[in-house]
């Protein structure tokens, strides 16, 4: 196989493990989020649903960080390490915020279960983990933000993460995660409790699609390269089909069709990201590192494309049984 | 602390961390399905309590390590992008195949944790086995890369620098793979054996003679007993391979300055530099060339021809010493299991009538980890200042005329030296000092809620869910 398939190959892979992490891993950011902002009467009850949905599933869902990671730096090493020296503080704050929020879940998780004391520990815990929940996801989204404007091999830039941008992008990550968080437990929740994730979904919704619009705006003057690959042919249908699928999910949300909203506001989220890897292609950033010169050894690729499929039969499977347990129709709902 | 340091520091901060939490997984899973199995077949009720004990432990430490191995996948590229850009289109489907079984390990993690009651009993524990085997098998793979690092194998580089890959899995047909992966699997389970059987021997000291107690020493005991007297065997064999791969490292485990044949082996002592000598020591002649040969009257290179330089070699006292602790504990473990598993042969139910064993057992609690923690140094250390470690280490030793060995199955990789590998990005001390800040914080909070988690009444009967 020529290298400059497998290079395209390899990134399609990593794109769509991006896709698992976002539409699973982002909801469980988003589930930090709304546990921070837990108010009204049913505060508590709210938290707990979000427990309980994360509980079974967080710690699969967060191993697509590490999938992406890992294929990353197999198939585009030289690529992979640069783009780590020139985020090298966003990345490490990101990684700061992902421990901290793993950490505290299960840490409050424990102190939860202990009827007497601990009561101050828990609610510092709970802070915590609502806390990383928000900067993680806004520190990934302006790592993000810096890839796409490019130019981040410039010594001349310092920090393109914290451009006005890049901080878009980060607020644009937090709510698409919060949306995707609120949708998600509107399924999983009966009753006055499903109203409020409505409510959310409704409200981080609007502000999703607000900021995608900033974002775009913002583009136009400092990701103009990007800018102009997403009005690409190749990209703009699928991000235009990602589009029709966010208004899907809302107007599944307002029709109170949940399981379909489910099944819409992860879409929207794999078609966009699509739609920004076709924009993307062929660099990892533009314009210094092209996937086909930054691409691995093929050996190695080619093993780990015959590694896969092996792999998955046993994955693919033993993943089907986590959700079908936990997410299926026959799954826990919480009720106020 | 200069960046250098700092990258150091930080990365050894992150291993240590992870390490305890990395081998409790693979440990403890096994006492979780050994004591779970032993209820389903016997309905003993101080069993299911037990195995619930152990399940909300696993949930606990098994976050933590994998929060903590995380952190290692980021700071391989962060703090090492020298050492990945050269290692990772080589052996980055290792992380790849190690990032598999821990996927399954977390898939499993769920359905076993939060499954108690929506599964059958026997499904349930079968989740279990999954977690227990799937935490072997990713300790294992990840060797595959820790080897490849001592061993380079499987590609080619040429004069551009550019990277073929002849054999990407051809670190696993290494010999020295399979002698470090059983070395430190073994380890795993020493550990979590005697870190368990030292707090239920602990409790029992205290009054809490009861059936829990008893099945938990035992339960413990039988996996850290039968890992801790196989070690020797794969510590011998580790240490034939490290003599024939690495003398240089080979030299500094053993405080030996001098090549000579009949050496002997030092146990203890304080290897000292300045005067090219290891003090204090026992010198027990001969059995050097044993450990490393066979034969006693091998010819075992000293530092003195094997890294002449000072920049050559590695912290030679540190890695001697670490070396003495982790045998030392490994043996003093292996004596004291046995001599439990001789009371219980011989007093059957009053085995633990006495004192100074349980004393013994509680005294060691801790020594498997330690002992896993010297190790690592011994192996981390013991490779500077190479990170991975080509054919310029034997240079010295090829040029003496003292290298018959190795060169043939080494792909003729020269080696990177540790600082070549560094991140030149700006800032890591910054991180090194929040780093130190998170892991004591978790660390500590682990500590606390353990102690909740020991002292906390769990009831037989499944809790029914909120």
């Amino acid at each position: 196989m020529p290298l400059d398939t497998l290079a395209y190959i390899s990134a399609g892979l990593a794109l769509v493990g991006l896709m698992a992490y976002a539409i699973l891993g982002g909801a469980d950011f988003g589930g930090g989020i709304w546990d921070l902002f837990a108010t009204g009467p049913r505060k508590h009850d709210q938290r707990r649903a979000i427990a309980t949905a994360m509980g079974p599933v967080w710690e699969a869902n967060h191993v697509w960080l590490i999938f992406v990671i890992v294929v990353l730096f197999t198939c585009f090493p030289s690529g992979f390490v640069k783009l780590a020296t020139a985020l090298f503080i966003p990345f490490h704050l990101a990684l700061v915020g992902i421990m901290l929020r793993g950490a505290a879940f299960v840490f409050r998780g424990h102190d939860l279960e202990r009827s007497s004391g601990g009561a101050r520990r828990t609610i510092a815990w709970g802070a915590v983990f609502g806390v990383a929940s928000v900067v993680s996801p806004v520190l990934l989204g302006a790592a993000f933000g810096a890839v796409t404007a490019g130019d981040l091999l410039n010594p001349l830039k310092a920090m393109p993460w914290l451009s006005v941008y890049g901080i878009a992008c980060g607020l644009l990550a937090l709510s698409t995660c919060a949306y995707l968080a609120a949708v998600y437990l509107v399924v999983e929740t009966r009753g006055e409790l499903r109203e409020d994730f409505r409510r959310r979904a409704i409200l981080a919704g609007t502000t999703t699609a607000a900021l995608a619009f900033a974002v775009l705006a913002l583009a136009y003057f400092e990701a103009r390269w990007f800018f102009d690959r997403m009005f690409s042919p190749l990209a703009l249908p699928v991000v235009l089909a990602g589009l029709v699928f966010f208004a899907g999910s809302a107007w599944a949300v307002f029709t109170h069709k949940y399981r379909l909203s489910r099944w819409f506001a992860a879409g929207e989220v794999v078609l966009l990201i699509l739609g920004w890897g076709l924009a993307q292609q062929p660099y990892l950033a533009w314009p210094d590192l092209k996937i086909t010169q930054v691409v691995g050894p093929p050996a190695t690729i080619i093993f780990v494309l015959k590694a896969l499929p092996v792999g998955a039969v046993v994955l693919v499977p033993s993943l089907w049984l986590l959700f079908k347990v936990f997410k299926g129709s026959k799954g826990s709902t919480a009720q106020a | 602390m200069d960046s250098l340091s700092a990258a150091r520091w930080l990365m050894t901060l992150a291993l240590v961390f992870h390490i305890v939490f990395a081998a409790i997984g693979i440990g403890l899973p096994l006492l979780l399905v050994i004591a779970q199995r032993r209820w389903l077949k016997t309905g003993q009720d101080h069993l299911l309590r037990l195995a619930r004990k152990w399940s909300k432990a696993v949930a606990l430490l098994f976050a933590v390590g994998a929060i903590s191995g995380t952190a290692l996948s980021f700071e391989l590229a962060l703090l090492w992008p020298g050492f990945l850009e050269k290692c990772g289109g080589v052996v980055g489907h290792i992380f790849g195949l190690e990032g598999f079984a821990f996927f399954l390990e977390a898939v499993f993690i769920g359905l076993y944790l939060y499954g108690w009651d929506k599964l059958s009993p026997r499904a349930h524990w079968w989740c279990g086995v999954v977690i227990a085997v799937a935490g072997a098998a990713s300790g294992v793979l990840i060797l595959g890369v820790n080897a490849w690092m001592q061993l380079p194998v499987g590609f080619q580089t040429d004069a551009a620098g550019n990277v073929t890959v002849t054999d990407p899995i051809a670190i696993f047909k290494q010999y020295g793979w399979l002698t470090m992966a059983m070395h430190s699997t073994l380890a795993c389970y020493m550990a979590v054996g005697f870190v368990v059987a030292g707090v239920y021997a602990w409790g029992w000291l205290k009054g809490r003679r009861d059936d829990y107690h008893r099945a938990a020493i035992r339960i413990a005991m039988s996996v850290g007993v039968v890992a801790a007297v196989l070690q020797p065997v794969s510590g011998d064999l580790l240490a034939k391979f490290v003599f024939k791969r690495d003398p240089v490292k080979f030299a500094a485990m053993e405080g030996q300055f001098h090549t000579e044949r009949n050496a002997p082996l030092r146990i203890g002592g304080i290897p000292d530099e300045q005067t090219q000598t290891t003090p204090w020591s026992i010198e027990i002649p001969g059995l050097l060339g044993i450990l490393a040969n066979w034969d006693p009257k091998t010819e075992v290179p000293g530092l003195d021809i094997a890294a002449p330089r000072a920049d050559q070699r590695p912290p030679v006292a540190l890695t001697h010493l670490s070396f003495q602790v982790m045998v030392g504990l490994g043996f003093a473990m292996a004596l004291v299991g046995l001599w439990y598993w001789l009371r219980v042969w011989r007093k059957k139910d009053a085995a633990l009538d006495s004192r100074p064993m349980l004393w013994s057992i509680v005294a060691l609690a801790g020594a498997g980890l330690v002992a896993l923690e010297a190790g690592w140094i011994v192996t981390e250390v013991g490779r500077q200042p190479y990170v991975i470690v080509g054919t310029q280490r034997l240079q010295p030793l090829v040029d003496a005329g003292k290298a018959p060995w190795m060169s043939a199955d080494m792909s003729g990789y020269p080696g990177l030296l540790t600082r070549d590998a560094a991140t030149t990005a700006p800032g890591v001390q910054a991180m090194f000092y929040g780093f130190v800040v998170l892991y004591l914080l978790l660390g500590v909070t682990v500590v606390v809620l353990l102690r909740y988690l020991a002292r906390s009444d769990i009831s037989p009967v499944c809790e029914p869910r909120t």
